[in-house]
């Protein structure tokens, strides 16, 4: 299914935003809508959206290689995205993190055995009053999780396995 | 004292359109689009002091002043990208005072003849984005908002935009670079965007703290505003208090409030009562402070952490305790920045990458002094090269924590198995 038949009215929408002239701003959000269904963006998806605004699919491809929330690989239901960074590794979030990795018997990077959660670590999130943090990025959208303890973590990976 | 910007603290519904009403809210954009003309409102910010927030402290009326009246149409950019380590600022502004914020970008807007404002928020903050699409169509449903403001001749639309996870779009010409759908890198500059902005026209870019003061400064007067904060700093800033305190969090204070007050009287002062070693008051891409008395009594305005021999920047405030060893500080910024480098130009895409694997050989306790003096001679050679200020910033903490804290280099590479 393309994505213009997917979501017609979705598209009609974020096109409105910018001058018909510069649609090509548009390239963000549609990126965004292709990669609703399946938390990645498939190669049909690159060329409808390279179609709709009259680019090609190498430069549609380039927007994905550079900005790390869009993805072109399947990964795990989720992905967990940890912060690493200075303010919140001065509260624990490497070891935190360290910890997680053990409890779920898997290294950054990696997606557990039931493909549901990917584990990475990331750049700041800006919730640094509020680390260990993460954020959850899955095919609903992100959602961040502040204040963050292990155990809190694996009943929230269970009530996401629970979910699935 | 109330606050200015963090309303929400004191009048918990802000963000519903009849409590902002109540408490004043719109009376200034009202007042303006009917009773002055654009360069007025331009010349009370002016007037005003009030500076950029974003980290440049750039003064806000005279960047609108630049905007070149010669080429149409005129764009407003808010710059919500917030990204930068121990920033956490605007996102609680937009979460929770959203009108006051929105307000802000529309008295900007007129003052500076836009008709378009793009809102660029960085991609995790899609629902708050959400959020400011709703509070848009109810501005536009009480006629704040759309064709005939207030039955003038002024209209005026206002869209959010989501960026994808890249620091760089911060910095301005990557974000119109980034908005206009392409990769976030810089343009060289100049022009400056004030001139060529967004689809190469004029565009006034802010910062959401910056704007969010202009309703305050527009209803009160630019005397009530320079009455707060200190001669060089006007106003009040919302410091981002984060690392090794109590009680982390935003604090709204004037400029001139010292580092003592904030970490000991706001902040709860140090975990485990520790003595405060170093302090980053612009983040990440700080220049690293060592901390004694004279330190901490030392108020926070732009002049003041100057002669630190730092920058308060967007006054995120991240402090080290003597637990931490600034080896491992500096490991952690060269690997964020490496991260985040664009790769447009040569020095910052090199230069990172160079400093990553020194810094991280000497933080796995397999360096040299050598690794050291290396170091701080790549950071060195970075300086003054760079296309735009992140390859700068991701020097900064490299060249004063080997200056400033020889001693944790040497302590680190002694460790040498």
């Amino acid at each position: 299914m393309s994505l213009a038949k997917t979501y017609p009215k979705e598209i009609k929408q974020i096109l409105a935003k910018y001058p018909p002239e510069h649609k090509r701003s548009a390239v963000m959000p549609l990126l965004y809508l292709a990669q609703r269904a399946e938390g990645y963006i498939n190669k049909a998806a690159m060329q409808d959206i390279a179609q709709i605004l009259e680019i090609t699919e190498t430069e549609v491809a380039s927007i994905i290689g550079f900005y790390t929330l869009y993805h072109d690989e399947k990964a795990g239901k989720y992905r967990m995205q940890v912060c690493t960074d200075l303010p919140c590794a001065l509260r624990g979030a490497d070891e935190f993190l360290q910890n997680l990795c053990e409890n779920l018997g898997i290294k950054v990077g990696e997606t557990t055995a039931d493909g549901l959660v990917t584990l990475e670590a990331v750049t700041c999130l800006a919730a640094c009053d509020k680390a260990p943090m993460f954020q959850t990025q899955g095919a609903d959208g992100i959602k961040y999780h502040e204040n963050m303890t292990v155990d809190r973590t694996l009943e929230l990976i269970e009530a996401l396995r629970e979910g699935n | 004292m109330t606050h200015i910007l963090l309303r929400h603290r004191e009048i918990p519904d802000i963000h519903k359109m009849t409590v902002y009403k109540k408490n004043g809210g719109f009376a200034a954009l009202k007042n303006a689009v009917t009773k002055m003309q654009p360069n007025e409102v331009t010349d009370v910010v002016k007037s005003s002091g009030l500076r950029g927030r974003g980290g440049a402290g750039f003064p806000t009326g005279t960047k609108w002043s630049f905007i070149d009246n010669k080429s149409w149409p005129h764009y407003v950019v808010v710059n919500a990208d917030e990204s930068e380590p121990g920033t956490f600022k605007d996102r609680e502004i937009m979460e929770n005072n959203p009108l006051q914020f929105l307000e802000g970008v529309a008295l900007t807007c007129y003052a500076v003849g836009a008709t378009v404002a793009y809102i660029y928020l960085r991609g995790e903050s899609w629902q708050i984005a959400a959020f400011l699409d709703e509070k848009v169509v109810e501005m536009e449903k009480a006629g704040y908002l759309g064709d005939n403001l207030f039955g003038k001749d002024y209209s005026l639309k206002i869209y959010t935009h989501l960026g994808a996870g890249a620091y760089i779009c911060g910095e301005e010409t990557a974000l119109l670079e980034s908005l206009e759908g392409k990769r976030g890198q810089p343009r060289v500059r100049p022009p400056f965007p004030a001139s060529v902005g967004l689809y190469g026209k004029p565009t006034i870019i802010n910062n959401v703290e910056t704007l969010t003061n202009v309703p305050m400064i527009l209803t009160n007067g630019a005397n009530w505003y320079k009455t707060i904060g200190t001669a060089d700093s006007a106003g009040v800033k919302i410091f981002s208090l984060s690392g090794r305190v109590r009680k982390p969090g935003n604090y709204e204070l004037p400029f001139g409030t010292t580092f003592r007050q904030l970490i000991y009287e706001h902040g709860g002062g140090i975990l485990d009562g520790r003595p405060v070693k170093a302090i980053m008051p612009a983040g990440a891409s700080s220049s690293l402070i060592v901390v004694d008395d004279k330190v901490l009594d030392t108020p926070m305005d732009y002049a003041s952490v100057r002669t630190l021999g730092s920058e308060l920047g967007s006054a995120s405030i991240i402090v080290i305790d003597d637990t931490v060893s600034v080896d491992w500080i500096v490991n952690k910024t060269v690997h964020f920045f490496k991260h985040e480098s664009c790769g447009k130009c040569t020095p910052c895409r090199e230069g990172t990458y160079w400093m990553q694997n020194i810094t991280n050989r000497i933080h796995s306790g397999k360096g040299a002094q050598d690794d050291v003096d290396l170091l701080l001679n790549v950071a060195k050679q970075m300086q003054g090269k760079c296309l735009c200020p992140l390859g700068e910033f991701s020097t900064m903490a490299v060249v004063t924590g080997i200056e400033r804290f020889p001693q944790d280099f040497r302590k680190a590479v002694r460790s040498e198995k």
